[in-house]
């Protein structure tokens, strides 16, 4: 059975789970103050001082890092580009999984066996050890692409566009047999063959029956892919080769706050922080992807 | 089931072989060899050097070459590590890893498996709630943050277990634990999901008619099908963990293949990069297919083809 695209009262659902709405606050906030809040509390986390490692206080929020700059201002940089390669690298991973499971399962037979038997030989291999590789080799490629337009203003962000790509192009594995999965209950139903018989083009069951019945679940599993993206784009930071500095993204924060962890004086406040703050924001969007498919697809929910 | 096997032998080694072409590819296409450095070698020394390594010739007599090496088993000289080889490097470093890998496999599937029974068993119990909201919190911080946490509450203020590095049994510890803490919590959901799944089935009622233990039902019955999906889950399960490892490794200043691969890709250390990846993938290939044929013997539904 397939479902239909938001089952009857689906969004009243979420509006009266109390975690789905916590959660969505929480996001709502982390992402206000991520876009504003660089003009609101008027910081700049590249500003130098000689305030090395002081505590957190009423001038710096969060404290300050071995260069004595404003962690909290580094904080919000980092949820600037954290969120940013996020969000987009989860709508590479939509964009491909989508179509992917889509062609699967529509036009299964031989070639759904071979697509889904490719998919489950890319789970099992070390895929951001790949990754890992191409982001190294093509980091001069695109920078140079970059110097070349927009006057260079963006050669900066090679890095972030390239974590985009990849990481969107290793997380679309679960969209894809999400997707698939769900065409294939759908196209045997009547409707799409009604659609058939009325002579209706392939493209247009595709595009005009298929998709508005995929949205409800594509939702669910692009809010638990973001979340998947950031972590990764955190480990990779974390071993030094993703964002580069004095760029910052939580993860390399995070690299930071744990070399500051060491026996003699710990400077607990260049870890809790960043630590804190992404793991609350995961930690929200998990959440809000469980209870998004609670509350689009009743069947799933084991309660 | 010999067939099975060698049928599956034979796609695994056609994946192995696009792993390494597109790995060697990608190295050896990358600007920036080995030997490139601000200071400007003479191109005698360089000539020789590039010889000595075998990175002379035509891209595609150097593939053929390569290919040719690895079948022999030969993973070639390490250029950053002056007269050592690849193989002796991995050798070296691969078991180290693999203690700490291992030891958050079994911690993962064991835990994972036994910590989502028991919420599935007390299904809106408290034990329930708290172990699936702590599963949640598992999965969203990542290792790097609870690694250093538990560093300072077990090393560092309790003093019960080394920081770091690689001395004896109890380095083991720390790193398993912080490896395996997301995946007992995914396992865990994905065991719970099942398990409640399976708890309402035709035969599980039939056993507890019969007058079984709900012990008895559980674990003879119930879990032997519950588990399936756990089962299928531990091939990616093996890939993240060697993944993750590399963290783990960096965190806890233990000499494994991680850092190995880290700083091969920093040095453009082209043999052992190539080398790493693939010894990796080797593992996880065989892995996997030990795996399947586990899960054909779990479930007597699935027919065994291709």
């Amino acid at each position: 059975m397939g479902k239909p695209l938001s089952p009857p009262g689906a969004w009243r659902r979420l509006l009266r789970n109390p975690v789905a709405l916590t959660s969505m606050a929480i996001l709502a906030f982390v992402a206000f103050i991520a876009i504003f809040g660089p003009a609101i509390f008027q910081t700049d986390p590249h500003a130098l001082s000689s305030h090395q490692f002081s505590e957190p206080s009423a001038e710096h929020f969060f404290g300050t890092d071995v260069n004595g700059r404003d962690v909290f201002a580094r904080v919000i940089e980092g949820a600037r580009i954290s969120l940013l390669v996020g969000l987009c690298g989860a709508m590479v991973s939509f964009f491909v999984g989508t179509t992917y499971g889509m062609i699967s399962g529509y036009v299964g037979g031989k070639t759904d066996a071979l697509m889904m038997r490719f998919v489950e030989i890319l789970y099992s291999i070390p895929r951001l050890i790949i990754i890992i590789l191409v982001s190294f080799i093509f980091d001069p490629k695109v920078k140079l692409w970059l110097s070349g337009i927009a006057g260079g203003a963006l050669v900066g962000y090679s890095k972030v566009l390239i974590l985009i790509f990849s990481l969107g192009l290793i997380e679309w594995l679960t969209m894809a047999r999400i997707v698939r999965g769900q065409v294939l209950s759908l196209k045997a139903q009547q409707f799409v063959l009604a659609a058939r018989s009325l002579g209706q083009s392939h493209t247009r069951i595709i595009l005009r029956h298929l998709l508005p019945n995929l949205v409800g679940i594509v939702v669910v599993y692009l809010t638990l892919t973001i979340p998947a993206v950031i972590l990764d784009e955190s480990f990779l930071s974390f071993l030094g080769l993703g964002v580069q500095a004095p760029q910052a993204s939580w993860g390399s924060l995070l690299a930071d706050g744990a070399l500051a962890i060491n026996p003699i004086r710990s400077h607990w406040w260049l870890l809790v922080f960043p630590a804190g703050v992404m793991s609350i924001t995961l930690l929200a969007l998990n959440f809000l992807g469980d209870a998004l498919r609670d509350a689009l697809d009743p069947r799933a929910r084991r309660s | 089931m010999v067939a099975f096997v060698l049928r599956r032998f034979a796609s695994l080694a056609v994946v192995l072989f696009c792993v390494i072409t597109i790995t060697f590819l990608l190295v050896r296409l990358a600007p920036g060899g080995p030997f490139a450095r601000e200071r400007e070698i003479p191109e005698a020394i360089q000539k020789e050097l590039l010889a000595r390594y075998k990175l002379d010739g035509t891209l595609w007599q150097q593939y053929t070459d390569y290919l040719g090496d690895l079948l022999r088993g030969d993973l070639r000289l390490s250029t950053k590590f002056r007269g050592r080889t690849v193989n002796e490097l991995i050798a070296q470093s691969l078991p180290v890893s693999l203690q700490v890998g291992l030891t958050a496999f079994v911690l993962a599937t064991l835990g994972g498996v036994w910590l989502g029974s028991l919420a599935a068993v007390r299904q809106h119990s408290w034990v329930d709630t708290t172990s699936m909201f702590g599963a949640l919190l598992a999965i969203s911080i990542p290792a790097f943050v609870t690694g250093p946490v538990l560093v300072l509450i077990f090393a560092l203020k309790l003093g019960w277990l080394p920081v770091g590095g690689w001395t004896s049994w109890k380095s083991l510890i720390l790193p398993s634990i912080t490896l395996a803490g997301p995946y007992v919590a995914y396992i865990a959901r994905l065991m719970r999901s099942s398990m409640l799944e399976v708890l309402t089935q035709d035969f599980v009622r039939t056993a507890r008619a019969k007058g079984l233990s709900d012990s008895a039902v559980l674990y003879r019955h119930a879990l032997k099908v519950a588990i399936l999906p756990v089962v299928s889950f531990l091939g990616p399960l093996a890939a993240n963990l060697l993944t993750g490892s590399i963290v783990i490794e960096a965190i806890f200043a233990i000499p494994g293949a991680g850092s190995f691969f880290v700083n091969s890709i920093i040095n453009r250390d082209v043999f052992l990069l190539c080398g790493i990846i693939i010894v990796y993938c080797a593992l996880l290939v065989v892995l996997n297919l030990l795996v399947d044929v586990a899960y054909t013997f779990l479930d007597r539904r699935i027919q065994l083809d291709g």
